[in-house]
């Protein structure tokens, strides 16, 4: 699987994010901050979330690692560091 | 809530000609306005096929059409306000095709009687007076703010005035020959500004129907309120089991669970499911639970997942999904926004811990389900913490009374304690 630039994956969390909340401003979103209380996503839009990250970037996020998705900054940690994996 | 959009006329040929009307979307809602036929005359239709788009308060809905056939005529064109039950369309059965079950009528008057709308004439052939352009107050403040020159618009209202619908009509065309989207993840037809001004006039629109609905539905429906708290344990083990065994894409949601458990309960107490009218309750032989959705921008939509307990949790999954992306995106179809028979409101994870809700005329309950959270319990005896979720029961004490609605809540307990078998 071809290596994607940290600025690849942000890309595509922000176009996963923007799938799911249409209406959000993306631009304005706190990068420390948590994802699911500033776009105010519930369970439904989280896991289409996931799958949408699952199509572009071909990784599998185990329920267990939800808890590092909390913020766009550690989606993006996260996602690059799996993708060495 | 009518569901009869299409009825039999009288015909010699052997083909049953079917009307297809402007679909009821809700109690609240009074009119519509065609925004798009998306077939021509003569082609050949599916049962199923979206035909037309249809804009109301609630946004765009893909209309989809009841019968297969041909579509014989077009009665209503694109721009065409019309009240609810108006003919849009005429369509050649195949034959044998039945229209739907008529469901009764509401309680809310009946839609304007027809000498009121000449589709084909009155609105067309009215002019306005010379000079001065009608136009309405929030239609004349809609295109100030989005800079659109009104006297480049035809009017579709009463005597050719411009209305809202005009107005957005219009933005939305001239944003999708100018506008280049300000960041990729936006759909490319649809600039920040037009979004945010008519999102803005249809959030009060849709505010004021659901507004209007839930008043009435407090006024005419003498609501009974029951509570238990369920114990998911058990449920949340196996779904976490479940979980780690499949792929991503088959992953269920405890949400999914609840679904299927409400639509299984419903089979023991039908009288949660059907709809009151002309002073009796109506049961649906067929379970179509309505999913509450509260919109982000603002309103709230109950599409339902057709036949919800006769879908596996696989499909129920993948159904909430798709429905709950198209609510937010646009595309939820007329089928899904005027069928439910039972309406369920899932506060979710963040949500308070219970929610005692208003029921969807003419349906006759509405049940609801707060936030999981951990709680003390008590386990053979025994002190323990469990995640527990309070499930709630509005019922209509004209269809069902307190003994009927917790044998209903006893159901979905005790059909949460087996998920294995959901």
């Amino acid at each position: 699987m071809t290596h994607t630039s940290a600025a690849a994956i942000r890309n595509v969390v922000v176009l996963a994010l923007g799938r799911i909340a249409p209406e959000a401003d993306l631009s304005a979103l706190d990068p420390t901050a948590d994802i699911r209380e500033q776009l105010d996503i519930d369970s439904v839009d989280f896991l289409n979330f996931v799958l949408a990250i699952h199509a572009e970037l071909g990784i599998d996020i185990p329920e267990a690692d939800y808890g590092k998705l909390r913020t766009l900054e550690s989606c993006s940690a996260y996602l690059g560091a799996r993708q060495v994996a | 809530m009518t569901l009869a959009v299409e009825e039999q006329v009288a015909s010699p040929s052997e083909d049953a000609l079917v009307e297809f009307r402007m679909p009821s979307l809700g109690a609240d809602m009074q009119d519509g306005t065609v925004v798009e036929w998306r077939i021509q005359p003569g082609a050949s239709i599916q049962r199923g096929d979206v035909i037309a788009v249809v804009e109301t308060d609630k946004g765009a809905i893909d209309v989809d059409i009841f019968t297969s056939g041909r579509l014989e005529r077009i009665l209503v064109p694109v721009g065409e306000k019309v009240p609810v039950g108006t003919p849009l369309a005429l369509v050649r059965g195949d034959a044998g095709a039945a229209p739907p079950t008529p469901i009764a009528a509401p309680s809310t008057p009946p839609p304007s009687p027809p000498q009121a709308i000449q589709p084909t004439s009155a609105g067309a052939a009215e002019h306005a007076p010379s000079g001065r352009l009608r136009v309405s107050p929030l239609a004349r403040k809609m295109a100030a703010d989005l800079g659109i020159d009104l006297a480049a618009i035809t009017g579709t209202g009463p005597g050719g005035a411009i209305d809202r619908a005009d107005v957005e009509r219009a933005a939305q065309a001239a944003q999708r020959i100018a506008a280049q989207p300000t960041l990729v993840v936006r759909p490319p037809s649809v600039a920040p500004q037009v979004t945010r001004a008519t999102a803005a006039a249809r959030q009060a629109a849709m505010r004021r129907a659901i507004a209007a609905a839930m008043a009435r539905s407090n006024r005419e429906i003498p609501h009974y309120y029951l509570e238990t708290s369920i114990d998911l344990q058990r449920a949340l083990a196996w779904l976490q089991e479940e979980n780690v065994k499949r792929p991503v894409t088959e992953r269920l949601l405890p949400a999914v669970l609840l679904l299927k458990a409400v639509a299984l309960a419903t089979r023991d107490v039908p009288e949660m499911n059907g709809f009151w009218t002309d002073d009796q309750l109506q049961p649906s032989d067929a379970i179509h639970l309505g999913v509450a959705i509260s919109l982000r921008t603002g309103g709230l939509v109950t599409p339902a997942i057709h036949d919800t307990d006769l879908k596996s949790l696989d499909e129920l999954s993948a159904a909430l999904r798709d429905l709950v992306l198209r609510a937010r995106s646009g595309g939820l179809r007329s089928s899904e926004l005027s069928e439910a028979t039972l309406t369920v409101t899932n506060l979710g994870d963040l949500g308070a811990e219970k929610v005692f809700g208003v029921i969807y005329p003419p349906q006759v309950a509405l049940v609801g389900f707060g936030a999981i959270v951990h709680r003390p319990w008590a386990v053979d005896g025994l002190l323990g913490v469990r995640p527990l979720v309070t499930a709630t029961l509005a019922g209509d004490h004209r269809a069902s009374d307190g003994h009927r609605g917790s044998r209903f809540l006893a159901a979905v307990e005790r059909l949460l304690q087996q998920p294995e078998v959901l």
